[in-house]
């Protein structure tokens, strides 16, 4: 088991990634070079700062009585924290006296085998899906999606409760078809307890730019107020007793 | 019962004797609902409201002072009633003969009167120039025959500022309940009492002291029966109803503030007192909700016109024109029943239906055990208005029981049986400088400490600055407590607070407040040396006026235990420094963490400090984390904070915290419950005061180059509440640059 992490930053008032306010460790690492990533800064391990669990586990202990007046609790994100599930299952089982809600925010890429025991100390995964189009999918982040289908199934098996995430792209991400297919992979997940549509922001190009990369979305733009509504609307119609926000 | 003003009440002990804690734990009741029975304004309350608004506006265009009444010396009946709109006002009474006019008070200083109206383009009238100049010896005279040099230099150096030396202290809240529930014949009673109680065998300094002192405030009390009588009010008997019950309340505060230009002129906490009165109405049906919650519009109205006449350079250190006309709201009784009522609602719906404001300065006293929609509901109103802070109840009741309130900003007492002998505060990052050069003040070049030697290595040590910042820190609370003496002795002697003190018991607790500012610097630059290498740069004269930090530190803000402990070693070491030194009147010591808008002029008058702060750049407000510093969210920068320990800053810790929307949470409707829970946790976690925005950074933009779309923007800074649009530009983008936490 990795005694030490590597990660990116930490948010100690998070209010965006799961429920209540969330501790939110920003692992560093990924396998994805996603093209709306807005955080690319976290895509290289050896970028980020090491700590040990011990500090965590000590850290964390400081914001109990805001995880018990809102329900809220740790959130670990990225980068790809999957990548190293190995930190983090020794982790969650060191908090698991403190009695604290976890929550994993994934792109789902790992393998199921190597996850299972940390999916047994978690309490809730935000599963970005990037695009349900096996072959968009590869063109916006350069892997197949093979893996976090097998993840989506394994979730899907054990009744993970899973918070799905994806980002509204205009001409990308978000016409009728891709809408329509990502409804239909919703639907074989019985444990999906929400859908959070994201609309793509351009806060990230400045990461991009100081980082000397270029994102093949540069030309793309955020979707209007309308666009957001019509897309949640026509979700809904699909999906009629899902959360969507 | 024998006074029929009193029907329907429960009685007590409160019937024989003044005790309004009594009649209010007898008669009050809780409410734990919710904030759907609130009615919006009436339309009196509306247009009278909106004949404000454009007096407001047109005061904002005439340089902040609408007019001034350079002829008279206002006293509690100087001037004949005055009326906005005698048809729309229900709650009648203004200072001077105009609305919005400013009176002159010289007893705390005519230099102070003078410059004011100079500053203004206004002539003092010569006559009054003259008597308090040659015949009435003034507050501000008294205290200059006495400082030493010693003191002169350290005021000037601004090593300790902000004293009341030239004008009123403030921070003493009468007990203007008192008022409405007894009436001012049984109030003079009782202080004629109190003189037969204290004729003693030996007449000591004391005695003839506090005899003078309560025989002035009986006339006070007589005074206050005049101007009620000029509106046409009798308020020598108790009020009979809600209407009468607000006004009479209203009355007692209006004579206070027409005699005494106090740096804060608080209210007290007056809400749930009040609802007992709406209560006994609403149910007789005399008035229905709109009547109830127009009785607090507009008390609130009137709230929101109080003036006091200024410098321009208090407005510097003081920004905003505030006269912190705190009301505390909510809290928990020590029975465990909440001390929420409608009418806590009811005034904080005045944010809702007049607009946002920053006077009444708005606290609300949080307690894990308030109703939870209340809670929301406040929240709520944060997120709409920025105009609310909130202290720990839980944290200050086991010191003051449960009818305290603050003045001014974090300063608790038990209203009508505490007062407290206010101090401004010292800077102690300038002393950190003093401890590295011998005692010279390092922007004057002036020797302000006595000499000793200064450090001559280049890089700082830390056991070294410690040793020495330890006896700058000596000679520091020696001279800030005789200083403060001083003040204090001749305040009570040349502008004593009559009627402020006819509200009070004739025995009084007595705290001598004493105040910080530059925690944070001080802690960073402290943990720089500790855990970095800082380099000394010298000027021409040998002076560090400058300092190269090479490699991290842990920075105040993160919740690093290895930077807070120096904080909280920095405040206990300073308490403890100031407690050796005996006071004026035997007051007990306390200290705040508090610098209301003063941290911008602190640091304009602070060289480069170790923590790698340039000179003239701004501290951070209160006891806040260095902008830009705390880099691990929200919570560790509170959590830093909430370390401080209140027992050893009693006079209170203020936080200031701005957050856009966005950051509260993705769903508007989970926003105030994300706040609620930020409270209770940061309370849970020993916080003691927090000031909450809850706005755009853009806004705050367009309003410096637009003030006219926002005449009421209100921003929560260090303890008070300002209207944007009133502070300096300096100040302005000190608030803007200043952290606002965002998404991330």
């Amino acid at each position: 088991m990795a005694l030490e992490g590597y990660i990116h930053s930490i948010e100690t008032f998070g209010t965006l990634d799961g429920p209540g306010i969330r501790y939110v460790i920003f692992m560093q690492g990924c396998p994805l070079r996603c093209a709306f990533c807005h955080n690319p800064d976290t895509w290289r391990m050896v970028h980020g700062q090491k700590k040990t669990v011990a500090w965590f586990v000590e850290d964390i202990k400081n914001y109990l009585p805001y995880f018990r007046s809102s329900g809220g609790g740790l959130t670990v994100s990225g980068g790809e924290p999957l990548l190293q599930a190995s930190f983090l299952t020794l982790l969650f089982s060191r908090l698991r006296k403190l009695n604290i809600h976890k929550a994993v925010d994934t792109s789902g890429f790992a393998e199921v085998e190597k996850i299972k025991e940390l999916m047994s100390l978690t309490d809730l995964v935000m599963l970005s899906i990037k695009h349900p189009d096996p072959d968009r999918h590869r063109e916006i982040c350069g892997q197949s999606n093979d893996r976090p289908l097998a993840l989506s199934r394994y979730l899907s098996r054990i009744m993970m409760p899973v918070w799905i995430r994806y980002v509204l792209i205009p001409q990308v991400s978000s016409d009728r078809r891709d809408l329509e297919m990502l409804a239909q992979m919703i639907y074989k997940m019985p444990n999906v307890e929400r859908l959070e549509l994201l609309p793509y922001h351009t806060m990230g190009t400045p990461k991009w730019r100081a980082l000397g990369l270029k994102s093949p979305l540069l030309d793309s733009r955020p979707p209007t107020e309308q666009e957001i509504q019509s897309a949640r609307q026509y979700m809904q119609s699909l999906l009629p007793d899902l959360k969507i926000i | 019962m024998q006074n029929t003003a009193w029907e329907g009440f429960v009685a007590g002990h409160w019937v024989d004797e003044i005790d309004v804690r009594d009649f209010i734990q007898l008669n009050y009741m809780p409410y734990t609902g919710d904030g759907t029975f609130l009615k919006p304004p009436t339309a009196k309350s509306l247009d009278l409201w909106d004949k404000v608004k454009k007096l407001l506006w047109e005061e904002h265009q005439k340089n902040g002072v609408l007019n001034i009444d350079t002829h008279t010396v206002s006293s509690i009946t100087s001037h004949k009633p005055c009326y906005i709109d005698r048809d729309l006002e229900v709650i009648v009474g203004l200072q001077t003969d105009e609305p919005l006019k400013r009176a002159i008070m010289p007893m705390g200083g005519i230099r102070m009167v003078r410059a004011a109206t100079d500053s203004y383009g206004y002539e003092l009238d010569p006559e009054i120039d003259l008597i308090f100049t040659h015949y009435r010896k003034t507050h501000n005279q008294g205290v200059f025959d006495v400082y030493t040099p010693e003191i002169r230099k350290a005021r000037k150096a601004g090593i300790i500022t902000g004293l009341p030396d030239a004008y009123g202290r403030g921070r003493i809240i009468g007990d203007y309940r008192r008022i409405a529930l007894y009436g001012t014949d049984f109030l003079i009673k009782n202080k004629i009492a109190c003189l037969k109680q204290i004729e003693y065998d030996v007449f000591t300094d004391d005695l003839i002291r506090l005899r003078e002192e309560v025989s002035e405030q009986i006339t006070a009390l007589k005074e206050l029966n005049e101007m009620a009588e000029m509106y046409g009010y009798d308020i020598s008997q108790p009020a009979r109803n809600a209407r009468e019950a607000v006004q009479f309340v209203y009355f007692g505060y209006l004579g206070s503030i027409k005699e005494q230009n106090g740096a804060a002129m608080s209210l007290g906490r007056v809400s749930t007192f009040l609802d007992i009165y709406l209560n006994r109405d609403l149910k007789r049906g005399d008035i229905d909700e709109e009547a109830a919650q127009e009785l607090i519009d507009q008390f609130c109205i009137k709230l929101r016109m109080v003036r006091f006449l200024r410098t321009v350079d208090y407005n510097e250190l003081f920004s905003g024109d505030p006269v912190w006309v705190t009301e505390s709201i909510g809290g928990m009784g020590i029975d465990g029943r909440t001390l929420v009522t409608r009418t806590s609602f009811r005034f904080l719906h005045t944010l809702n239906n007049l607009g946002s404001a920053p006077e009444p300065n708005l606290t609300v006293l949080w307690s894990q055990n308030l109703p939870q929609p209340f809670k929301e509901f406040c929240a709520q109103t944060s997120i709409d208005t920025s105009s609310i802070q909130y202290e720990n109840d839980d944290l200050m009741r086991p010191y003051w029981g449960d009818d305290y309130a603050i003045a001014c900003c974090v300063s608790a007492m038990r209203i009508g049986k505490q007062m407290q002998y206010f101090g401004a505060r010292a800077n102690l990052a300038k002393a950190l400088l003093y401890a590295i050069n011998g005692g010279i003040d390092e922007m004057l070049g002036l020797q302000v400490a006595p000499e000793f030697k200064p450090i001559s290595g280049d890089i700082l040590d830390y056991d070294e600055l410690w040793d020495r910042y330890d006896k700058v820190l000596e000679w520091l609370a020696k001279t800030y407590v005789n200083t403060m003496n001083i003040i204090h002795y001749m305040h009570d002697k040349y502008a004593y607070e009559r009627l402020e003190f006819a509200l009070h018991d004739l025995n009084i607790y007595r705290t001598m407040a004493f105040g910080m500012a530059g925690l944070s610097v001080v802690a960073d630059s402290l943990s720089a040396v500790k855990h970095a290498r800082v380099k000394i740069i010298r000027n021409s004269q040998g002076l560090a006026t400058d300092f190269e930090v090479c490699g991290e530190y842990p920075s105040f803000g993160n919740n690093d235990p290895r930077v807070d402990e120096i904080a909280i070693l920095v405040q206990k070491t300073f308490m403890e420094k100031l407690a050796k030194h005996p006071t004026y009147r035997d007051s007990k010591h306390t200290l705040s963490i508090l610098t209301i808008t003063s941290n911008v002029v602190y640091g304009k008058k602070t060289g480069s400090t170790p923590d790698g702060r340039k000179a003239g750049e701004p501290f951070a407000p209160g006891a806040n984390p260095m902008h830009g510093r705390d880099q691990r969210g929200a919570l560790a920068s509170m959590n830093s904070v909430a370390k401080l320990p209140y027992r050893y800053a009693l006079d209170g810790i203020s936080y200031t915290f701005s957050i856009i929307p966005k950051a509260l949470g993705r769903e508007i409707k989970e926003r105030p419950r994300n706040l609620r829970s930020l409270l209770d946790g940061y309370f849970a976690s020993g916080g003691h005061h927090i000031n909450v925005n809850v706005l755009e950074r853009e806004i705050l933009e367009d309003a410096i180059e637009h003030p006219e779309k926002y005449p009421q923007l209100t921003i929560r800074v260090s303890g008070y509440a300002v209207n944007f649009i009133k502070l300096t530009r300096e100040q302005q983008l000190d608030v803007i640059n200043r952290t606002f936490h965002t998404i991330v």
